[in-house]
């Protein structure tokens, strides 16, 4: 058998693949392939395709250009309103949230007083799923029977937590943070204890202070899970979406462009074509986060 | 195959892989026996979920074939916003869905099942019942079964503690608020979270002002809504507001139905299930309404706001194209349309009214008689404004627009430019 081989890679020069093997490989790497394409581009192309037509799901596709575009950008407005909250959203998560999920994984890290409880506490909302987060936000802040209003005792007046185009958006980052600070938190936790301890050994023996040593010394190790921790703050703040729609459906100051896609396919209107050219402007944002990325990955492959 | 064809293939079945509907996960049950009726029901409800399983329990038992009824409940909402890809893909048999503008849309869609041949037996629909039942090429497709009224409600108690009337003009509705608010009450509920509640006070306050033709027409896309009239609409409106529990837009229906019964609030436009659902049984006695107030005297208080809802076929479900699935489901359609089944239905939900004419009277609510007078005294019937116009428009356009007048009344024009552009492009692609 190993004699065998040997003579065929010989005689195929520097293949080392048998035919078997070729099978195998090409069924294994195959089938994602189909299925990536049947289940990924197909519908993502269908998209694009689609975004240029009028349409309704049910008649005969009828093409319109660039129309959908120009409606969308020009006449629409709930457009720019969610093209904005999806970018908050980036920020609030990326600004605030991951800043704060660190600072609690430093401090766990360190080993403070019940730091077992703190982590578990910090970390439970993670395994609740969006929408269910957004049901316990309005118990917390509907504006009659809310828990919030309750606590502070203003009746009289309450404050209109959700139903206020104002601050509604705010009160629901704030539960897609309580939620995203865990994640982040117990990422960075896995990265500190992956830290070599004879790295800060090393900085307290050169006189650095805590803060040096964290800055110049821990956080650089920690830049694999930078890296995660950005993409997952990116990807969380394009697909936001469960949430809002827990809470109002994504309308009256709580738009964003996922909602704004499937109430123009999926609900009553079938708007498709229209809908199709809203998804295809996030495809196009998130597109921009990816290529980023993914060039930013091959210079660092390249440099190192 | 066509490059049209394989784009609709290829769209078809990138929407069948992307957007696996609710409803068909919910209705693949056991398929091919002709006895069993599956019957998509948006009905989630407490109350009318379980006096439909009433109803069709008694159906069962009253059929001599043996036939059984399999009912997939799906959440009110979710219901309606999936629909269309529901009524594409494999729908049930027969389904719960509303008369009017809403099923036209579907019927010219050809995704519903012509029964003008039952519509030549059922007996004790009048010919208003018809005409909300027929499409756009004359043929039914639309078996109705009960429908309520919207109007003003309140609490009897209430009303008699403080010795208010029932006003009959906006004058005096707005004096009746100022009163409301002296004693310290919130004069009017006002709930819109949902998106659809806030309508019927934009549609009542059109019919009045504007007449029930104008609603029909600007609900048909051939009225502008820059137009001096609309704009009216919207100026009445405001002048209702102050009086009006803020915070409409973080607001259930039920919450306000709650609020009614609290007595925290005078008075709400609401239909009449709403206000109903939220009372304890015992309560319900002193729910009360008026019909909403006369603005312009030329139209009086002359239309009345009574959505229909009803039962359809589904073209594209595949069980009917067995003729024996076929006479099961007309056989359902047939009973559902007799005046015994509304009877059944609602004794255990008295917070609508029959449509047929044979139905018993005599044991409804004091409530449902009034509402029975109110919609037989009508000049015309009105179906809501979202079951009036087309649904993309309802849904994309106007809830959003509502929504933003309750929370930023104060431009009115720029609201009626918004929502007149965009009409335009959404009527102009059929």
């Amino acid at each position: 058998m190993a004699l065998n081989t040997a003579r065929r890679s010989a005689r195929r020069g520097r293949s080392r693949f048998t035919r078997r093997d070729l099978v195998v490989l090409g069924l294994l790497l195959g089938i994602p392939v189909l299925l990536d394409i049947a289940i990924v581009w197909g519908p993502t192309l269908a998209s694009v395709v689609l975004s240029f037509t009028s349409w309704d799901g049910v008649g005969s596709i009828k093409w319109v250009g660039t129309q959908n575009y120009a409606n969308l950008f020009t006449n629409y407005p709930p457009f720019w309103p969610a093209v904005r909250h999806n970018l908050l959203w980036l920020g609030f998560l990326g600004l605030v949230s991951v800043p704060f999920g660190l600072l609690l994984a430093v401090l766990i890290d360190r080993g403070v007083r019940f730091s077992r409880f703190y982590q578990s506490t910090l970390y439970m909302p993670v395994v609740l799923s969006l929408a269910v987060v957004g049901f316990i936000a309005q118990l917390v802040f509907s504006r009659d029977q809310g828990v919030l209003n309750a606590i502070i005792g203003n009746t009289k007046n309450p404050t209109d937590w959700l139903g206020d185009p104002k601050l509604n958006i705010w009160m629901i980052l704030l539960a897609a943070a309580w939620r995203h600070t865990g994640y982040v938190m117990i990422l960075y936790l896995a990265g500190l204890k992956a830290v070599d301890p004879s790295l800060k050994e090393a900085a307290a023996i050169d006189g650095a202070s805590e803060a040096q040593t964290f800055f110049r010394v821990v956080f650089p190790t920690l830049r694999p899970v930078n890296v995660i921790v950005g993409v997952i703050t990116v990807i969380e703040s394009l697909r936001a979406f469960d949430i809002v729609y827990a809470v109002n459906h994504g309308r009256n100051g709580l738009e964003v462009l996922s909602v704004l896609v499937t109430d123009n396919i999926i609900g009553e209107a079938s708007r498709i074509g229209f809908g199709s050219a809203i998804a295809v402007v996030l495809l196009v944002v998130s597109m921009g986060f990816v290529v980023t990325y993914l060039v930013q990955e091959i210079r660092g492959e390249k440099s190192r | 195959m066509s490059r049209r064809n394989l784009l609709r293939g290829a769209a078809v079945g990138a929407g069948a892989v992307a957007l696996p509907s609710l409803l068909t996960a919910c209705s693949s049950g056991p398929g091919g026996d002709s006895k069993i009726i599956k019957l998509g029901s948006n009905s989630s409800d407490a109350v009318p979920k379980k006096a439909f399983a009433d109803a069709f329990a008694a159906y069962e038992k009253q059929s001599k074939e043996g036939r059984k009824i399999k009912v997939n409940t799906v959440d009110h909402n979710s219901f309606q916003e999936n629909i269309n890809r529901y009524l594409q893909s494999d729908p049930d048999e027969v389904f719960m869905w509303f008369a009017g503008n809403r099923m036209q849309y579907f019927a010219k869609k050809g995704l519903l099942y012509d029964i003008s041949d039952l519509w030549q037996d059922y007996k004790g629909f009048t010919p208003a019942l018809k005409a909300q039942s027929t499409g756009a090429d004359g043929k039914q497709y639309f078996t109705p079964y009960y429908y309520y009224p919207w109007a003003v409600f309140h609490r009897k108690s209430v009303f008699a503690k403080y010795g208010y009337q029932a006003p009959k003009t906006l004058d005096e509705y707005i004096a009746l608020a100022k009163q409301m608010k002296k004693d310290k009450l919130v004069p009017i509920g006002s709930c819109d979270k949902d998106g659809w509640p806030a309508m019927g006070t934009f549609d009542y306050i059109n019919m009045r002002s504007n007449g029930y033709d104008f609603h029909k027409s600007l609900m048909a896309g051939e009225e502008s809504w820059t137009d001096k009239r609309v704009k009216d609409v919207f100026d009445t409106w405001r002048r209702i507001l102050p009086y009006c529990q803020p915070g409409a837009n973080g607001r259930t229906w039920q919450e306000t139905g709650q609020s009614l019964q609290k007595r925290e609030i005078g008075m709400v436009v609401l239909g009449m299930p709403h206000p109903g659902q939220q009372f304890p049984a015992a309560e319900r006695s002193d729910i009360d309404f008026f019909p909403f107030p006369e603005i312009n005297p030329e139209h009086g208080q002359d239309a009345v706001e009574a959505p229909i809802d009803g039962f359809l076929l589904a073209k594209k479900s595949k069980e009917l194209k067995n003729k024996k699935s076929m006479e099961s489901a007309k056989d359902l359609l047939r009973w559902l349309a007799t005046p015994r089944a509304e009877d059944v239905y609602l004794a255990g939900d008295p917070n609508n009214i029959a449509v047929n004419s044979g139905a018993d009277l005599s044991k409804y609510t004091g409530l449902q008689k009034k509402s029975a007078q109110l919609i037989a005294g009508a000049k015309q019937i009105s179906q809501f404004m979202d079951r009036d116009t087309r649904p993309d428009f309802a849904s994309t356009v106007m809830i959003p627009a509502i929504q933003k007048f309750l929370s930023t009344p104060n431009d009115v024009d720029g609201l009626c430019n918004d929502i007149e552009r965009q009409k335009k492009t959404i009527f102009a692609s059929e």
